[in-house]
C-alpha cells in the first residue's frame, strides 16, 4: 500500500502532465475538427524544437537543484555568431556549427566553474552569463544579419515527409537528443549523481560522489544544449539578432516544471519535459484556432498553468520554501 | 594625521564606501574625458545638465531598487517588477486616454488615475507576497509567474497597442519641475524617507534582517514572518507602480512590450552593488540608491563617450562579475595577496580578511 502510494506520489506530476496534454489535445480536437490533423501536430513539433532541446539541458540543471537563466541569451548569441561567421567572415557552415557548439559548451563550463569553485549562487552566475551573451550579440551587430548561405537555406527548407505531413530537420535533432538525454540521466553513473546532488548535496559529497565534477558537467551539458538549440533556432529564423528568443528562458524553465521536475531538485524526468514543451506549444495554437482571444492570452494562460503545476507540487509536500 | 586616520577608519566601517568609490570613479572618468559633464545651466528657471539628467532618468530604477532591497533583505527576490511597471503605465494610459485621441483631456480625474495604477501594481505585489508567504513557493518561482503573465496582462489592458497620452497634466509626473529640480527627484526622496522611517524608526527593519538571516528562527522568536514577507513584496509592487507612472509619463505613452524591459535585472544589480547581499540579512537603502545611480551614470557616460549603447550589457556583466567575485569568500581566499593589499587599507577590509581564513579542506557552504 505504502509502496503504491509512494509510486503514485512520485509519478503523479508526470501523469498529470501527460494527461493534461492529451486532454487539451482531445478537447480542442472536438471543438475545432480542423485541429485534429497530423500536420497540426507536426507543426507543434516544428515550431517548438529549439525550446525542447534547451529544456532537455535545463532538466539536468533543475534536477541538480540549480537554475540557468542564460539559455535564451545563449540561443540568441549562437544564432548571431552563426550568421556573423557564415555571412560576414565566409566560414564554412559546418565548421561554423562546430564552433558555435564549442562556444556554448565553453560558456556553460565557465558558469559551472563559477558556481562550483567560487560558490556563487547559480541564479547570479547565470544572470551574468545572460547579460554577457546578450551584450555580445549587440557587440557583433545591432542589426539583423540574414543568413543567405545555400547550405543553411537547404537544411532549413528541407522537409521530411511522414504520412500526410512533414517535419523539419530540427525535429530530428531534438528526437536524437531526447533518448541520449534519457539514457544519460536514468542509466548512467553521471545521471544518478545528478539526482543525488539535487536530493542533498552535502550527503552526496559525504557518499564520496564526484559532486564538483558533476556540477560543472551539468552546466557544460546545458551550455551545449543551449548552443544546439541555437543552431536549430538559426535554421528556424535564418538570421541573427540580439533580441531573438527574448524571455524564452522562462518558457524553458516553465516547460521543465510542467514536466514534473521539482524546482528544489532531486526529482524529474526528461520525458516529462517533452510533454511540458508540447503543452506550452499547444496553448498559442488553441488561441489561434479559437480566433476571438488575442495572442497575449498565451502568456497569461502559460503563467496560470505553470502556477497550477507548482502549487500541485507544493500540495504534494515535495517542495519546501528554501530558495 | 589623526583626523585622516579616523576618517579612513570610519570609511572602512561603512557599507557605503565601495559603492561611493565606484560612483566617484565614474565621475572622475567624466571629469577628465568630458568636463562639460558637470556643467549645470539654468533654463527657464529649471536646472539642466548631465548630473540632473542622471537623477531624473535614474528615478524609476531608484524606486524599484528601494522596493527590491527589502525583498532581497528577507532572502527573497522579485523578478516581476518590470512587467508590473508596464501594467501600471498601461492602466494609467487606459483610464486617461480611451477615446480621447489627440485631445488634451482625460476620461478619469488624474488623482483617480494615479490611485488606480498604484492599486493595481500594489495588488500585483500582494499576489507575489501571498504566493511566497502563504502558499510557500520559492520567491524566484512565485515572482516568475507574474513576470510571464504580467506582460500579457499589460497587453490585455492596452489591447496590444501603444497607448499615447495627450493629457498634459499627466506629463508633469515624469517631466515636470518643482523648485528648479525634476519632480521625480522629490518622488524618490519621499519614498526613500518613507522606507527609511519604516525600517529604521520602527522595528520592521530589524524583523526584515532577522528573517533574511534565518526565517524559521525569526518565526520561533515571535516575529510574524509571513506578514513581514507579505509586506515587503507588496511594497515592491507599490514602488514598481510609481516607477510605471513615471516611465509612462516620461515617454507620454504606455508600451506593454517594452516598458520596464530588463528593469528587474537592473534593480537586482543596483541592490547588489549597494552592498546588500543576495543571501538576505543586512541591507542598506542608501546603498541601493547609490547602486542605481552607478548604473545610470554608467549608462549616461557610455552614451556620451560614443560607445554603442548596446555594449552596456557587456559592461554591466563585467561590473556584476567584479562585484560578486569580491563578495565571494573563495575568490578572496585564492587571490588574498593581491586583494589583501587593497583591503588591508581599511579596518573593515582587515576584518573581512580575518573571517575569510578557512581551515584547509573545509567546504565553505555559504
Amino acid at each position: 500500500m505504502i509502496e503504491k502510494l509512494r509510486f503514485f506520489r512520485k509519478y503523479l506530476p508526470l501523469i498529470a502532465t501527460i494527461g493534461l496534454f492529451i486532454l487539451m489535445f482531445a478537447l480542442t480536437s472536438v471543438a475545432f475538427p480542423a485541429f485534429f490533423s497530423l500536420q497540426v501536430f507536426f507543426n507543434l513539433l516544428n515550431d517548438n524544437m529549439f525550446v525542447l532541446i534547451s529544456a532537455i539541458g535545463m532538466t539536468f540543471v533543475i534536477i541538480s537543484g540549480g537554475i540557468d537563466l542564460s539559455v535564451a541569451s545563449v540561443i540568441a548569441l549562437t544564432a548571431m555568431v552563426s550568421a556573423w561567421l557564415v555571412e560576414w567572415l565566409n566560414v564554412d557552415p559546418f565548421l561554423t556549427m562546430g564552433l558555435v557548439l564549442l562556444m556554448g559548451t565553453v560558456l556553460g563550463a565557465g558558469m559551472g566553474s563559477l558556481i562550483q569553485y567560487l560558490k556563487i549562487p547559480p541564479f547570479v552566475a547565470t544572470l551574468v552569463g545572460m547579460f554577457m551573451a546578450r551584450g555580445l550579440c549587440f557587440v557583433i551587430s545591432t542589426e539583423y544579419i540574414v543568413i543567405e548561405h545555400p547550405i543553411y537555406r537547404a537544411i532549413a527548407n528541407y522537409r521530411i515527409y511522414l504520412g500526410d505531413g512533414f517535419i523539419k530537420p530540427d525535429v530530428v535533432i531534438a528526437f536524437v537528443a531526447l533518448p541520449i538525454a534519457i539514457f544519460l540521466l536514468h542509466y548512467t553513473r553521471f545521471g544518478r549523481t545528478v539526482y543525488a546532488i539535487g536530493g542533498d548535496e552535502q550527503s552526496a559529497l559525504l557518499m564520496g560522489l564526484p559532486v564538483g565534477r558533476t556540477k560543472i558537467l551539468i552546466y557544460t551539458l546545458n551550455g551545449f544544449c543551449s548552443a544546439l538549440a541555437g543552431v536549430a533556432y538559426s535554421f528556424y529564423k535564418l538570421s541573427g539578432h540580439g533580441l531573438y528568443a527574448y524571455g524564452r528562458e522562462l518558457e524553458v524553465i516553465a516547460s521543465v516544471v510542467m514536466g514534473g521536475t521539482l524546482l528544489t531538485g532531486g526529482v524529474g524526468y526528461v520525458l516529462g519535459t517533452l510533454f511540458g514543451v508540447l503543452i506550452q506549444g499547444t496553448i498559442p495554437v488553441i488561441i489561434m484556432f479559437q480566433g476571438t482571444l488575442s495572442s497575449w492570452w498565451t502568456k497569461i494562460v502559460v503563467g496560470l498553468i505553470t502556477l497550477f503545476f507548482i502549487v500541485m507540487q507544493r500540495a504534494l509536500g515535495a517542495t519546501n520554501s528554501r530558495r | 594625521m589623526n583626523l585622516l586616520k579616523e576618517l579612513r577608519e570610519r570609511a572602512g566601517n561603512s557599507k557605503l564606501t565601495w559603492p561611493l568609490v565606484a560612483l566617484l570613479t565614474i565621475m572622475l572618468f567624466n571629469l577628465f574625458y568630458r568636463p562639460e559633464f558637470f556643467s549645470i545651466e539654468v533654463k527657464e528657471g529649471h536646472l539642466f545638465g548631465s548630473l540632473i539628467d542622471i537623477l531624473n532618468r535614474g528615478a524609476p530604477l531608484m524606486l524599484l531598487s528601494l522596493g527590491m532591497t527589502l525583498v532581497i533583505a528577507t532572502g527573497g527576490i522579485d523578478l516581476s517588477v518590470g512587467p508590473v511597471v508596464a501594467i501600471a503605465g498601461a492602466t494609467a494610459a487606459y483610464l486617461i486616454g480611451h477615446g480621447t485621441h489627440g485631445q488634451d483631456i482625460t476620461n478619469t480625474p488624474l488623482p483617480l488615475v494615479i490611485l488606480a495604477a498604484l492599486l493595481i501594481a500594489t495588488a500585483g505585489g500582494l499576489w507575489n507576497g501571498l504566493l511566497v508567504s502563504r502558499v510557500g513557493l520559492q520567491p524566484i518561482i512565485a515572482t516568475l509567474i507574474l513576470m510571464t503573465a504580467g506582460r500579457g496582462i499589460a497587453q490585455l489592458i492596452t489591447e496590444g497597442q501603444i497607448l499615447t497620452v495627450y493629457y498634459s497634466p499627466y506629463h508633469y509626473i515624469g517631466l515636470g519641475h518643482l523648485l528648479a529640480l525634476p519632480f521625480t527627484v522629490f518622488v524618490v526622496a519621499a519614498v526613500f524617507l518613507l522606507f527609511w522611517f519604516l525600517t529604521r524608526r520602527t522595528a520592521l527593519g530589524l524583523f526584515i534582517e532577522s528573517i533574511g538571516v534565518n526565517d524559521s528562527a525569526s518565526f520561533y522568536s515571535g516575529i510574524s514572518e509571513k506578514n513581514v514577507k507579505l509586506l515587503v513584496y507588496t511594497l515592491s509592487g507599490f514602488c514598481a507602480g510609481i516607477a510605471g507612472l513615471i516611465v509612462s509619463s516620461e515617454i507620454k505613452s504606455a508600451d506593454a512590450n517594452n516598458a520596464g524591459l530588463w528593469f528587474e535585472l537592473d534593480a537586482i544589480l543596483a541592490v547588489v552593488l549597494g552592498g546588500t547581499s543576495l543571501d538576505g540579512g543586512r541591507f542598506s537603502l542608501a546603498g541601493s540608491i547609490l547602486g542605481a545611480l552607478i548604473i545610470q551614470s554608467l549608462t549616461t557616460t557610455i552614451y556620451s563617450v560614443g560607445v554603442p549603447p548596446e555594449v552596456i550589457m557587456v559592461v554591466k556583466a563585467m561590473v556584476i562579475m567584479a562585484v560578486i567575485l569580491l563578495q565571494s569568500k573563495r575568490f578572496r581566499q585564492a587571490f588574498k595577496p593581491i586583494i589583501g593589499a587593497f583591503l588591508s587599507l581599511t579596518r573593515r577590509g582587515r576584518s573581512l580578511l580575518r573571517t575569510t581564513r578557512l581551515p584547509s579542506g573545509e567546504s565553505a557552504s555559504e
